[in-house]
């Protein structure tokens, strides 16, 4: 079968939350290709669409988290974290700055995690926290999800604290204030800036060549 | 036309879908009072008599067409026993959700509003406010929607999971939030709230798609709102409504908060005759307009909603940003005041002012 259509096939079961049926179509996938080739072929590409069907309207949040865990549960199965096969990348990390609204983060991380990648989750942080698990962790590329406003502006206290060390990471931004304020995330001195989860791993694809 | 009917007559006029005098307009600053007072956020919102006196200074300043007696979102969460963060710089916002686990849902009982010191300040505003501004302005008091406080309670990701894989839980939680907010709300009407404004962001199609809705946040807020003793607004908090805002409509709400994110002009149309609209001014991006800019928001909003009544101007998220500056928020005013006026005969000349 054409892999196109199966990632048709792959999206519409996600949308519905068609966990076992998810499964089947990567599972027949998986008889013509290899894991990472389904991944790149079949999962990105079906969470790229549902990334900006969300933005669009098109899409709620609810499928995008919801249809994001399953696919990383089913990375997980056939592509354990500490496969050989996962992506080669640079240590990363992700965190929500000083505040308890997780669940951008957390689309995010799955998001990123069915895409072959791994990362380190910081859960909420403040701002010295963050800074210090960066340092320890020597993360080249730092995720930080908010929802306030007053979290967003604190990204630039943030970028400044992370201009102290070496290497400096890169960093990332993304949120409610950065899509309602296009222009926010280059105030306050970020990276880059993920509209919706799946814009977040195109990003850091580009970074980690960029790094590399 | 000249300016001549009191604020509430304004409003009530355009809820009635027919043009007042000018276009109403509604800002929520819920904190900028604190600055002119000297105070810390937390000093503010530690005394009703702080609170009223704010609304009534921001009345006065930006002669806008409604006060609202509203501490901050997570005062619901405090009444539950949760935990409540104060910044210097914006709104406090609520802790670790106090439902650690899902299973806890099936102990959980409604809190007493009488033990809950924030809630009764916030009934104490309401009362000053009443006191007085009589009925020369709406009285807005605010809930929380059942349906929408367990992203505050519990998690927005343990929530999704309990609505979409937890039936018998999920009916639970909303049955022990519904008699919270009608009694939350019905408390506040009491003390003074003209109407309720009832936040239901978890209803907007940018959360859940409108299948679900129709099976969940439209039947709760049909039960909730037929309890609440006074005329509703829906506000979904700067999420998206177009699909299903004739569904909203059905619930009994009297009057929809809606987001930048769609088409003033589509909304209205899909709104006429069913239900008036509150917004979609972007609250976020305000906080670095210039009087200008604000000027050609204020002038958009309008051509795009405001012919023949049914509309309130207002932000798109039911709360001004601490660090939009005053300047703006006057620049706001003064655009409403200038083009507001009916019959609005520059929008049939001018329909796209960008």
């Amino acid at each position: 079968m054409n892999i196109s259509l199966q990632a048709e096939a792959f999206e519409e079961k996600l949308l519905a939350l068609d966990r076992l049926s998810a499964r089947q179509i990567l599972e027949e996938t998986l008889t013509e290709y290899s894991v990472l080739q389904a991944v790149e072929a079949l999962i990105v590409p079906c969470l790229e669409r549902i990334g900006s069907g969300w933005e669009q309207g098109r899409v709620a949040l609810s499928q995008v988290y919801l249809g994001g865990r399953i696919c990383e549960e089913l990375v997980d199965e056939f592509l354990p974290p500490a496969a050989p096969q996962r992506i080669d990348q640079p240590p990363m990390a992700i965190a929500v700055l000083e505040d308890y609204h997780l669940l951008g983060k957390r689309i995010v991380y799955s998001c990123l995690r069915a895409s072959g990648f791994e990362l380190l989750d910081y859960g909420h942080a403040s701002l010295e926290d963050l800074v210090l698990r960066t340092s320890k962790d020597r993360v080249r590329i730092l995720l930080v999800s908010v929802l306030m406003l007053r979290s967003a502006l604190r990204v630039k206290a943030l970028r400044e604290a992370l201009e102290h060390l070496s290497p400096v990471p890169r960093l990332v931004v993304g949120g409610a204030p950065f899509r309602f304020d296009r222009n926010l995330w280059q105030e306050v001195g970020a990276d880059a800036v993920g509209m919706n989860a799946a814009e977040a791993v195109e990003v850091v694809s580009r970074l980690i060549k960029e790094i590399a | 036309m000249s300016q001549t009917m009191t604020s509430l007559q304004r409003i009530l006029t355009a809820l009635g879908q027919k043009p007042p005098d000018r276009v109403p307009f509604v800002l929520p600053v819920t904190m900028h009072a604190a600055r002119q007072m000297g105070l810390s956020l937390r000093e503010y919102f530690s005394k009703a008599e702080y609170v009223a006196e704010g609304q009534l200074r921001a009345r006065d300043q930006f002669r806008h067409d409604a006060v609202v007696g509203f501490l901050y979102a997570p005062v619901e969460v405090e009444a539950w026993g949760g935990e409540v963060i104060f910044f210097d710089d914006g709104p406090p916002n609520s802790g670790e959700p106090f439902i650690r686990k899902p299973e806890d849902i099936s102990h959980l009982q409604s809190p007493q509003i009488e033990n809950c010191p924030s809630m009764m300040r916030t009934i104490e505003v309401l009362r000053l406010l009443k006191e007085r501004i009589g009925d020369d302005a709406l009285i807005l008091g605010v809930v929380m929607s059942p349906f929408s406080l367990p992203v505050m309670q519990m998690g927005f990701d343990h929530y999704l999971q309990v609505m979409y894989e937890c039936p018998h839980l999920f009916e639970r939680l909303m049955q022990v939030n519904e008699a919270f907010c009608v009694d939350w709300a019905n408390r506040q009407v009491a003390a003074g709230a003209m109407a309720i404004v009832y936040f239901d962001p978890v209803s907007s199609t940018t959360i859940i798609p409108r299948e679900k809705y129709l099976q969940s946040g439209f039947l709760i807020a049909q039960r909730v709102i037929a309890q609440i003793k006074a005329p509703v607004v829906t506000h979904f908090a700067s999420g998206r409504c177009l699909p299903i805002l004739a569904d909203v409509a059905q619930t009994g709400t009297v009057l929809v908060g809606v987001s930048v994110e769609e088409d003033l002009r589509a909304l209205k149309s899909a709104a006429a005759g069913k239900v008036s609209l509150l917004g979609n001014l972007n609250a976020i991006e305000m906080r670095r307009w210039t009087p200008q800019q604000a000027e050609v928001a204020v002038k958009d909003c309008i051509a795009r909603a405001a012919e023949g009544g049914g509309y309130i101007l207002a932000d798109n998220h039911g709360e001004i940003p601490y660090q939009v500056p005053e300047e703006v928020l006057m620049a706001i005013s003064e655009a409403v005041h200038r083009w507001g006026n009916y019959p609005l005969d520059w929008v049939k000349g001018d329909a796209a002012p960008h």
